[in-house]
Parts: C-alpha cells; structure tokens; sequence
C-alpha cells in the first residue's frame, strides 16, 4: 500500500479552501498551516501561464525528516504516510531544516506538526478534509498500489511532475499539469 | 532559508511564486482556534445540525459539526444541496470564525452624548434598545408617516427587518444588490427574455461546449457551485473564452483570453455579433422562431466589423473572429455569462443587453449547456394579514428617473434622506440589516452626508462593521449557526429547500434576527405579523405544507422536489411566448425604445485615465466576502490585506518595489485612509490597477482587520449613473501613488 496525492493545477483556483478546511478539521492553531498554496506567474502581459498548487507535506519515501529525527519521534506508517508523534518529540527542528519542502511548524505546544493525510480519517476510509472539501476538485488521494484508486486513475493519462525531484527525497505528491 | 512562513517574500519552486497560508507567525501571542481539544475528532462523535451558509449570498447548504462539550467544530457541505455538492468554499469552511470572533457586537449600544457635546456608546439592556427603535418608530410615523423610515438591507437579517417595515407601512428599502451590483443584468436581461438572471444564476456551465466570461472571475469569485462545475467545464474540454483587463484566475484556465482595453467591451460584443450575422453563423432557426429585431440589428452593427473592434479594444481581429466562430461551433451549448457585480461604466445595462443579444443568436437560451429553465419551490406564506399600503415606496423617490428599475435604489434613498437636494418625498430615518454601506457603496460623502441628515440609524450586525459607528441604537444579531431563519428556496436545475437552524446557542448577548424584529413589532402593536413565539414554528408550519416537516428537515438538510414547470429545456421547435412586449426575445428592445432609450447597443467612449493615472479595477479574492469576512480569523489566516497590483513597467517607471506601501491618491484627490502594499505583477494592464474589495477598515473594534490594506470604495467618488435603471457605475476612477504618507491624513489620525 501506498498513499499518494495527486494535484490537478489545471483545475485548482488558488482559493485555500484546502488549507482552511485542514485547520478546522485538525485543530491546527490559526497563525500556523498544514498546507498552502503557492501561485506561480511567468511571461510578460499578455502572454502569461498561471499555476497554482495546493502544497503540503510530499510523504516522501525517502524522507529526510524521518532519517534525522533523533528520536523517532518522526517516522514512516502504514502506507508510507510520515507522522510525528508528539510525545516523543522534543521539538529540536531538525527535521524542519531537513524538509526540502517546508512543510513542518514548530506547534506552540512544543513538539513539530505537519500535514498527517488525515490518518484517522483515513483510517475510516474517508479522504483527508483538504480532499474531501475542494470545489474544483483538484485534489486526489488513494493507494498508488490499487490501479481503480482516485489517485491511480487521476496520474493515468495524464502529464504530472513533482516538486524538487533533485532533493532525491521520492516526493509522493504528483501535480498534473 | 527561505520559508513559506514569510508572507510575499516566499519562493519555493520557480520564479513569482507568493504564498498564502499563513501572516501571523512569529508575533508571540497564539489565539488558538480551540484551546481544549487540540487533537481532530472522529466525525462519528459529532452532531451535525443543518445549515445554509451566510457568509456569502449563494447559500450553501451544510453540516455545522458540534462536539460533546458543545462546541462547534467545523462546518461542512451537505452532499445533497445542488448550491455546494458537499463542497463548501474556504468562506464556508471558515464560517466557524464568524461564530467565534471575540470582536462580535456582545450586547445593544446606544449612543449617548456627554455634557461637553462628545458621544460614546452606552451598554444597553435589550429593552431599552428595542423601546428606543419602537419609540423613534412610532415618531416618525406620527410626524412623518411610516414610509419616511427607510431600510438598508441584505440576506436574512435585511429580509427580517423588510418584514418588520412592511407590516409598519414602509416600502422605503433598498439593497445595495442592484444598483450596485445585479442591477443591469436585472433590467437587461428582463427587457430581452422577459426573465431575469436570479441566483444562483441558470447558468448550464457543468454541460457546456463554450464557457463566455466578460469580466466575471469565476475562480477569485468563489460562487461554490459555479466554480465546481467550471471545473467540469474543464474536465469536459468545453472551449473557455476570458475578456478581461487583468490575467485572473479564470483567464489562467482559459482556452482564450482577450486582454481587452477596459471599459471597451460593448464594442467587442457588437464585433462578435457582427462576424455572427455577416458570417451567417447565428443560429437561424432560433432567430427566426423565438426573436424580434433581427434586421435593425443586422443593419445597426453593419460596419462594426473586427478591424473597427481592433482600434478600439486591443483585441486583434483575428481573435474576435476566432473566439466568434468557436461559440458558433459550440452553439447552442454556450454560456455567455450574464456576470453579477456588472455595474462598471454607466452603460452597463447596455452591455447586458449586447451580452443578452449576444446569447439570442446562438440559440444558447433554454438549450443544454446554455441557460437551463430554472424553477423555485415556493414556500407558502404563514398565516398573516396583508401589508398595509404605503402612500409612496421606494419607486417614487426616483422621481421618475430609471424606468427599468425593479428594485429600490441605493443612492436614491441615500439621496432623499437629505433635505438639502429637495426630494418630493423624504427619508427621515433608517434600519440598516446585513449591509456595511460605508464600504459597500461608493461616494462617500454623500453616505456620510445621509447619515448626518437622518434623525435616527439602527444597525442590527453580527460584527462592529463601520456602518455600526454611525448608529444611534446597536442590535447585536447571532451569526447564521446560531439561529433558526427563513427556509431557502432558491432557483435551480431542481425545486429545492434548505433549513438553517442553530448548531449552538447565541453568544454573549446576541439575538436572532426574527427575533429582534419581533420584538420591535411586538411593541408598535403589530402582533398579528408575528403570531408566534419562536421562528421554528413558522418554519415547521412552512415546512408541512410542503410535504415535509422541521423534524424531517433537521435530519436531511436539504429536499428536493419534482419540477412542475416542464422540463429543464426548451423543446426543439416548441412553441414559446417570452415576456416581453412582443413575446419574442428582443434583440431590438420595445421596453428602451419607448424610454427614449438605444433600442439596440451602442459603443460610446469613455473617459481614460489622465497622465500618470491608472483605472481602479476592483474585485474579490476567493476566501473574502466584500468587507465582512476581513476580521473573521480563520480567512484572516488565508488573506489579511489586500494589495494594489501594478504592471512592472509602471512600477519601474514609479520606483515601486514588491510590498512597498502606497497611498493611493484619485481624480478627485481623495486619498485612502491606509496605505496598501504594491503587488508587482504581469497579470495586470499597464493602463490599470487592481485591488480586491472589501479592506480597509476604519473601526478599531476589528483588532485583526483595522487599518490592513486600503478600501477600493474610498476611491471610488466619479460615478457613472445607468440611466436605465439607476446602476452605480464605478470604474471611472484613475488613481495615482503617493509614495509619502499625505498630510491629509496625518491630520485625520491626529483628530
């Protein structure tokens, strides 16, 4: 098994839907974000390209973070989604500097938070909120290893790219393009 | 290292990469959105309770989610409701942070004036509020008569306190929602099909070949079910044509974009109409069967031909006769977007009408993937007597002025309540409910003006919005997750209902609206307006009449019902009479033409901007609702000011540098109270700048929204009145940057 997003940027809007519906669903403190977008213009008016893409954490399989954390307290779970548990962290940033993506914050209770793909909604069989919430639709997640997966369907037939593919980190966050 | 944490100066991947997400990192001081229960809940331990989102106008129906200690969680679309598709946008998704801004209006204010001529707001119990409303009430109705109170209004709680006028003897209202927003499209399309636009609009997009946007921005404009099936549009591969100034959000997903030269595009719209006829492209049948005034419209845009459009818009010939053809191409599924704020240059009725035009001769009305038949369920009316009627309302205070108009004009009641301009019948006092007019409504002075006039203002808010400050009596309302209100019955694909009932109890000592305009009426003696004692008995008995019931309703939401109209499209060749005069679309209208009106659209010029001046463009941002969702902290996180975008070759020619804050200067010389940040981009003209609507709040008692960004309707002063129908043209406004803070307003903040 293996938990994957794709991101289809032909679609998304830039709205932040994903990112308001991630801080109401896990309590995540306002000042602070799971995930974000980033907006993207290049060309000279009149002849420009626009791209937005919903960011989060790439639940790397080869994850800097997990490799550095002293403690253990980041780690890889079942289906490759990279977690953090919050009693063993000692809150030292390590993997904060690690990530190519800057995708952790230091939460004011002490210990790093980042993006979970919603385990304990996955875990019921429903899709992350930022998924669950998007109005465009732009936003895929399923098991890589299952071919019907909205997420396997989603890369099929279509071009997609990942972000920082030189970091060697094997980023599991796919942006259809 | 750069990070994503610092707001405007992010660059993760690639070049001109800005980040939303996040502004206030780093300040010390954490506001937590839930300081007990930090850890996601299962949605299996939550009780969801029925809602319609107020935080914007589409209504979208949901699931306020609340946990055992009761509070609310989250709020979430309901999969049912044909507005949201269990999708709510981030407004909706951040409507919790309407329920639990700690900035809320928390009890009744009354203005008090001390000895030496200052005045404050007094904590006020209920009744002393409520006796003070009814008591100036009774006054101006025994001094004036009842239609000499006028009503701002919006939404719910706007629609609460027309009940409330109504029943008293007033119908001296007016929403800012047409003459300064829907109104053209209103009178326009009515004059042409003999039915209006509505909300949410019949617009086919999700079934669509072509998608037509002129100006609209789907996308930034963040109407839920709109932007979801635009994105179907997308999946489809339907054709998506954009005229627009600015490369928004919906040109960055269009097949085409026209960068047009703004204020232009009535002549663009006739060009298309032009290559239509002269290519014979129209759709004959549909002409021929359904319109009236094909060949005055054949003769009138005889010589608009591409190359007279080029001199004109910027748009190359080509283009126009490209984009022309591929709407033909796709005819009759094509949506050519009638739009929703279209108040723009004066002539704005006109351009509908050309739009309208535009559509009749693609047969692209009541065709899939076109404008569909809508049709509304319609809700009984409780058990009432019958207003009484008023010697005068609304329509008169036009003075014979703007024909068309179908609802009361903003600026007209703005106007009346001013005895120096000499209105035959004068405004002496207003309810104010769901509409923050200062940030709302352009020329300021004459807002201001107004309210100095009036001998009495009551605002019923949720939040000490700018308007409250002008205010002799304060009404505190509960949010929309707090209270029970009118059943939605909004126009769409099917007949459909929805129940907006409280997910919790109102906080500190805020009331719903019904029940503040009960209270009121109770005490003028109007008791058999109000024959209950709680809303939901209203509701409930609404609701058995149309099969169902509250208890049914707080299950499910959201209930559909059979259309009784006929079917969502016209037949083909099925006999249909229109209502307009001729019964015929009206390519050329009876309705303008008898007005001493351009029976057919014609492109007049209109002023540019001065040496060193650039168009004000305004818009939205697809987390805000105009300037009441500025202090709501979880779209504060998401956006929490707004920025003037400038081409880099004016901001070089300026020396303007990303984030430098500006103050923005008018014609007029108006300046903004608060500078703005400069945003340096290629995604607008260089004739022009571009600010999205709704920032710059003037009132303290919005700690997060205070002073961040500038309000676009401060330097909105020069506006271009619709003579069809009264609308507020505002996109005759050039500014210029001050680089320096203006003595002007040094002087303000010193007083």
């Amino acid at each position: 098994m293996r938990y994957a997003m794709a991101i289809d940027t032909k679609k998304c809007v830039g709205c932040g839907d994903c990112v308001v519906a991630c801080q109401t669903e896990n309590n995540v403190p306002h000042g602070y974000c799971r995930d974000w977008i980033v907006e993207n213009v290049s060309g000279t008016y009149p002849s420009l390209d626009l791209e937005f893409r919903s960011e989060r954490c790439n639940h790397c399989d080869n994850a800097p973070c997990v490799r550095c954390c002293p403690t253990g307290a980041s780690h890889k779970a079942e289906g490759g989604i990279v977690l953090v548990t919050h009693d063993k962290c000692i809150g030292c940033g390590a993997c904060i500097q690690s990530c190519p993506y800057d995708a952790r914050y230091p939460h004011p209770e002490g210990y790093v938070d980042k993006c979970t793909f919603c385990i304990h909604r996955v875990e019921k069989g429903q899709n992350p909120a930022c998924v669950d919430v998007c109005p465009t639709h732009c936003l895929h997640f399923g098991d890589l290893d299952d071919p019907n997966s909205d997420v396997s369907l989603a890369l099929k037939d279509r071009k997609w790219k990942v972000l920082a593919p030189e970091a060697g980190t094997k980023p599991q966050l796919y942006y259809l393009i | 290292m750069k990070t994503r944490r610092d707001f405007l100066r992010i660059s993760t991947v690639g070049v001109g990469a800005t980040a939303l997400g996040l502004n206030a990192f780093g300040k010390g001081k954490f506001k937590w959105f839930d300081p007990e229960a930090d850890e996601p809940v299962s949605d299996e331990d939550l009780t969801p309770y029925a809602t319609y989102c107020e935080v914007c106008f589409w209504k979208c129906a949901g699931w306020a989610y609340v946990d055992k200690a009761g509070r609310i969680r989250k709020v979430v679309g309901n999969s049912d409701d044909p507005h949201s598709n269990g999708r709510l946008c981030p407004r909706g998704t951040g409507g919790v942070g309407m329920y639990y801004d700690e900035d809320r209006l928390k009890t009744p204010l009354i203005r008090e004036t001390k000895s030496d001529g200052s005045q404050y707001f007094r904590k006020a119990s209920w009744d002393e509020a409520l006796d003070l409303v009814a008591k100036k009430m009774k006054e101006v109705k025994e001094n004036y008569g009842p239609e000499a109170f006028g009503l701002f209004n919006h939404g719910n709680p706007g629609a609460h306190l027309e009940h409330l006028l109504r029943a008293y003897g007033s119908e001296s209202n007016a929403e800012p929602a047409f003459a300064n927003c829907r109104g053209p499209r209103s009178s326009a399309y009515f004059s042409t099909f003999g039915a209006y636009i509505g909300s949410p609009e019949n617009t086919d997009i999700r079934d669509t070949e072509c998608l037509v946007l002129i100006g609209s921005h789907i996308g930034e404009n963040m109407h839920n079910s709109q932007v979801q099936e635009m994105s179907a549009a997308i999946d489809n591969g339907a054709t998506i044509i954009t005229v627009d100034p600015r490369f928004s959000t919906a040109a960055g997903h269009s097949t085409h974009w026209l960068p047009i030269k703004p204020s232009t595009d009535i002549a663009l719209l006739l060009a298309w109409i032009h290559v239509l006829i002269y290519e014979e492209l129209y759709n004959k049948k549909f002409v021929d069967k359904y319109t009236f005034g094909f060949d005055q419209l054949k003769e009138h845009v005889k010589n608009m031909t591409p190359e007279w459009a080029y001199g004109i818009t910027d748009i190359e010939p080509a283009m126009i006769r490209e984009t022309a053809r591929a709407m033909a191409g796709a005819a009759p599924a094509v949506v050519v977007h009638p739009g929703r704020h279209t108040v723009w240059y004066g002539d704005d009725t006109q351009r509908e009408r050309a739009m309208a035009i535009l559509t009749a001769l693609l047969g692209a009305w009541g065709k899939r993937g076109s404008l569909y038949l809508p049709e509304a369920v319609s809700v009984p009316k409780f058990p009432q007597p019958g207003y009484p009627e008023p010697e005068w309302t609304w329509k008169d205070l036009n003075e014979g002025k703007f024909p068309l108009a179908t609802m009361g004009i903003t600026t007209e009641l703005l106007k009346a309540s001013i005895p120096r301009l000499g209105y035959k019948h004068q405004v002496k006092a207003w309810l104010v409910g769901g509409t923050n007019l200062p940030l709302a409504m352009p020329d300021k002075k004459l807002f201001k003006e107004a309210a100095d006039s009036v001998e009495f203002i009551a605002v019923m808010d949720t939040m000490p919005m700018e308007v409250t400050g002008y205010a002799d009596v304060v009404l505190p309302e509960a949010t929309y997750l707090e209270r029970y209100d009118f059943i939605r019955a909004a126009q769409n694909r099917v007949p459909n209902i929805a129940l907006r009932m409280p997910a919790a109890k109102p906080k500190y000592e805020s009331k719903p609206g019904w029940w503040i305009a009960k209270q009121i009426g109770e005490r003028l003696g109007l008791h058999d307006f109000y024959n209950y004692d709680d809303f939901s008995e209203v509701i409930d008995w609404q609701l058995k009449q149309l099969g169902t019931s509250l208890e049914e309703m707080k299950k499910i939401g959201v209930k559909s019902f059979p259309r009784k109209s006929g079917p969502l499209y016209l037949g083909e060749n099925e006999d249909f009479t229109f209502n307009t005069n001729t019964g015929k679309v009206e390519l050329y209208s009876v309705d303008f033409s008898d007005h001493g009106f351009d029976p057919i659209p014609v492109y007049k010029k209109h002023p540019e901007p001065p040496q060193n001046f650039y168009r004000l463009i305004y818009g939205r941002a697809p987390m805000h609702t105009f300037s009441r969702t500025s202090n709501n902290h979880n779209l504060w996180d998401l956006m929490s000011e707004n920025s003037v975008w400038v081409n880099p070759k004016v901001a070089d020619l300026w020396g303007l540098k990303r984030g430098q804050k500006v103050w923005l200067k008018n014609q007029d010389d108006a300046v903004t109270s608060f500078p703005v940040a400069v945003r340096v981009t290629e995604r607008i003209r260089w004739d022009s700048v571009y600010m999205v609507h709704g920032f710059g709040h003037s009132d303290k008692k919005l700690s997060r929204a205070f002073g961040r960004g500038a309000s676009d309707e401060e330097m909105i002063t020069n506006v271009m009145v619709d003579p069809v129908m009264g609308g507020t043209g505002m996109r005759g406004n050039f500014i210029t940057f001050l680089k320096e803070k203006p003595a002007s307003v040094e002087k303000e903040d010193k007083a």
